[in-house]
């Protein structure tokens, strides 16, 4: 497969603690990558390690296949967790002053800025000073500033934080934009709705430890249990349940409708029984509701978390 | 290179600016100048000011010995009752009034000698009273033993020591009090800017580090470099301000002293002494001591000093602002910071002037964080070349090494937050 970013047995330790224990990732180019993991399990560290703001004790990141070289800066974004800008300093001079610090020419940033200040509607902005704009309208800026390199691999820490929903809508299809004109994001997030929704890649660490990654669907596949949601519209809820009890193994299902029926979820031996199950439920009673039980990012993020606490 | 270039550029309009930059450079010569006009305005209105003392001698010896001065007069009201005069002395808002009661027989002194006044009369008063009748006594004691005090006087001399060095160069008293008052300001000057652009570097790595602006940019430069430009660029606009303060502040005296009619080195004690030894040949001495000064080494070392001593103790500061999150936490690391300084200063003032080439001043002047004054104030008096060579070298020296220690305190501090910082987790940044 063709990687972006590949990270082979990376430690990185503060003192006695371990911020990095062994994590070896891979980024697929073109991918949207979701890397997961609850507050302080070391993300921001393995983040600034590919910024080359700290270095790792042990391991190497490679990017496009070479090593990690201090002018790789040029070609990744990064959009900090912390993140602020000068208060006292024009919105145009510092996007400009940013920009060119990634090595873009005064003009050239001069250009890609208005384009994207006009696309973004801010144009207004840009003799206003930081300080006189909303905390989301920063947001916005810092997301332009992020961007207009042009680099083949994006870095958003916790992106949405701080947007209204109207605008974290706005940023995430300029995050699907991107991705369509050939850069590589890389996710960190603990909010599993837009991992969900936008990501194709995950993984997940944990304590400084990487406990799983690959593909999205291939991890959903791993962890679903042939488990349907069912919904049966009965006469006698009871008799039925205590034959359904009696055949299969039954639980409880908490989805929402608006039938009074009968909920349960019935797990199967194999996926190809669902068939068997739903013919034998058709003979029961009248089936309103039949869907696979497919975990949630949230349900393996906690799952997996806990099973290793 | 052109990232540093970037961030020098940006630090130092960042401070240039900043309106209280502004204010302070162009208010400053105008607060200095108006000073100065206002002391030398006032020194004029005192010279006018006459004082009345009145007299009640009861020996009738001493009354002729009060000779009326340039400030004081004096009114003989020995005749009255010392009651009257007392009223005659409060009545017509004297200044105050002297008694002195008869000579003792057995003695041969006043019993007492007073001073009543409205007011605590000055050191200098009651110095020329006391040495006023001191000096009458003595003489009529010595004119009682049957002592010829005209021979005393003759044989009394005033001796002037010529210093002189080897060279041949002459100096004089005098000249060494000028030698210590431009070492003097040089140093104080130094130490003053140190800790304004010290402060300011700090205060511009706090606002990165509360602004959270710190993570964005070390993702595009090497903290290093941000801390160097800052640093860099935080002096080029410390230099700006020096040159408009001296442009503006010489403009502004030599204009308002011309307009005014008010000559501002009456303020200077040197030169307020000088005026009143018109045509004595010391002025004349004085002038020449004053053109004599080594101006241009003088000026080329203070800038040397200043930026060896500002990068010393602007990264050092750089390193206290990302080792905190706020200004308030700063209060602990800013003693030993400032300590060096005034220790320096002290030295200065006290063992420089005492002995420019003693040991101490030896030794503070090469200990680069006191040499940058230390050494200002020594070089009027005449450093020798290797001395001040040496003094550089090791101040360029540790000037790598602080800086180095610094960076590594720098580096961690800025993406730490939340920590309150002491030595001990400092030392442990410095080895991350």
């Amino acid at each position: 497969m063709d990687n972006l970013l590949v990270a082979e047995n990376v430690y990185k330790r503060f003192g006695k603690f371990t911020a990095l224990n062994d994590v070896s990732l891979s980024i697929p180019r073109g991918s949207i990558f979701g890397l997961l993991g609850p507050n302080g399990a070391g993300k921001t560290t393995f983040l600034r390690i590919i910024n080359q703001i700290t270095m790792p004790d042990e391991g190497k990141v490679y990017l496009d296949g070479k090593p990690l070289h201090p002018d790789d800066i040029a070609h990744i974004g990064y959009l900090p967790e912390e993140r602020g800008l000068y208060k006292s300093m024009k919105v145009g001079e510092q996007a400009l002053y940013l920009a060119r610090l990634k090595g873009l020419s005064k003009a050239e940033a001069k250009e890609r800025l208005k384009y994207w200040f006009e696309k973004l509607e801010i144009e207004e902005w840009w003799d206003k000073k930081i300080q006189e704009l909303s905390k989301g309208m920063a947001q916005k800026v810092q997301f332009v500033i992020t961007v207009l390199h042009r680099p083949k691999l994006l870095i958003f820490d916790e992106p949405f934080s701080g947007f209204d929903p109207v605008n974290a809508n706005l940023i995430k299809d300029e995050i699907l934009q991107l991705r369509e004109e050939g850069a590589t994001i890389l996710f960190s997030t603990h909010r599993m709705e837009s991992v969900e929704e936008l990501c194709d890649y995950i993984a997940l660490i944990h304590k400084s430890n990487k406990l799983l990654d690959g593909p999205i669907n291939e991890i959903k596949k791993a962890y679903t249990s042939n488990t349907f949601e069912i919904g049966l519209e009965t006469a006698d809820k009871n008799a039925l349940y205590a034959d359904l009890q009696s055949k299969f193994e039954v639980g409880p299902a908490k989805y929402k409708s608006i039938q009074d029926d009968l909920k349960l979820t019935i797990k199967v031996g194999e996926k190809d029984d669902s068939n068997e199950l739903l013919r034998y439920l058709l003979s029961q009673a009248k089936v309103n509701h039949f869907v696979e039980v497919i975990p949630s990012v949230n349900d393996i993020f906690i799952k997996t978390v806990t099973q290793n606490a | 290179m052109r990232n540093l270039k970037l961030i020098i550029s940006r630090e130092y309009l960042a401070r240039v600016r900043n309106k209280t930059f502004i204010v302070m450079t162009f208010l400053s010569p105008l607060i200095f100048v108006g000073m100065i006009m206002l002391i030398g305005y006032l020194s004029m209105l005192n010279s006018t000011d006459q004082k009345i003392i009145g007299i009640h001698d009861d020996t009738g010896i001493f009354a002729e010995e009060f000779k009326d001065g340039e400030q004081v007069q004096y009114l003989d009201l020995s005749e009255k009752d010392l009651q009257l005069a007392r009223t005659q002395v409060l009545e017509n808002e004297y200044f105050g009034l002297i008694h002195i009661s008869p000579l003792n027989s057995i003695s041969g002194k006043p019993d007492t000698i007073e001073f009543f006044g409205k007011e605590t009369p000055g050191f200098g008063t009651i110095e020329n009273i006391e040495k006023t009748i001191s000096d009458k006594l003595t003489r009529k004691q010595l004119i009682d033993k049957g002592i010829d005090v005209s021979e005393i006087d003759k044989a009394r001399a005033d001796v002037s020591v010529d210093i002189q060095n080897f060279s041949g160069e002459k100096s004089s008293k005098m000249s060494n009090y000028i030698k210590m008052f431009f070492g003097g300001a040089a140093g104080y000057l130094l130490m003053m800017f140190i800790i304004i652009y010290g402060n300011m570097v700090m205060r511009s790595v706090i606002e990165e580090k509360t602004n959270r602006i710190i993570e964005i940019i070390v993702s595009s430069v090497k903290p290093f470099q941000l801390l160097l430009g800052k640093v860099l660029g935080t002096s080029l606009a410390g230099l700006t301000q020096f040159v408009v303060w001296v442009i503006l502040g010489s403009a502004l005296l030599l204009g308002l002293s011309t307009f005014l009619g008010i000559d501002p080195m009456a303020a200077q004690t040197p030169a307020t002494m000088a005026m009143e030894n018109a045509g004595n040949p010391k002025i004349n001495q004085l002038v020449i001591d004053i053109l004599k000064l080594p101006y241009a080494s003088l000026l080329s070392f203070f800038v040397i000093y200043f930026i060896g001593g500002y990068f010393l103790y602007s990264s050092v500061y750089a390193a206290i602002g990302a080792a905190v999150d706020s200004e308030t936490d700063t209060q602990q690391f800013m003693f030993p910071v400032i300590l060096p300084l005034i220790l320096g200063i002290y030295v200065g003032f006290f063992s420089v002037v005492e002995n420019p080439h003693g040991t101490v001043s030896t030794i503070f002047s090469f200990i680069p964080f006191t040499s940058p004054i230390v050494m200002l104030m020594r070089i009027p008096f005449g450093v020798p070349w290797y001395e001040i060579l040496i003094s550089i070298i090791i101040l360029i020296g540790t000037n790598f090494a602080v800086l180095w220690l610094s960076a590594k305190i720098y580096r961690v501090g800025i993406l730490m937050y939340g920590k309150k910082p002491s030595y001990k987790e400092l030392y442990k940044w410095l080895k991350y």
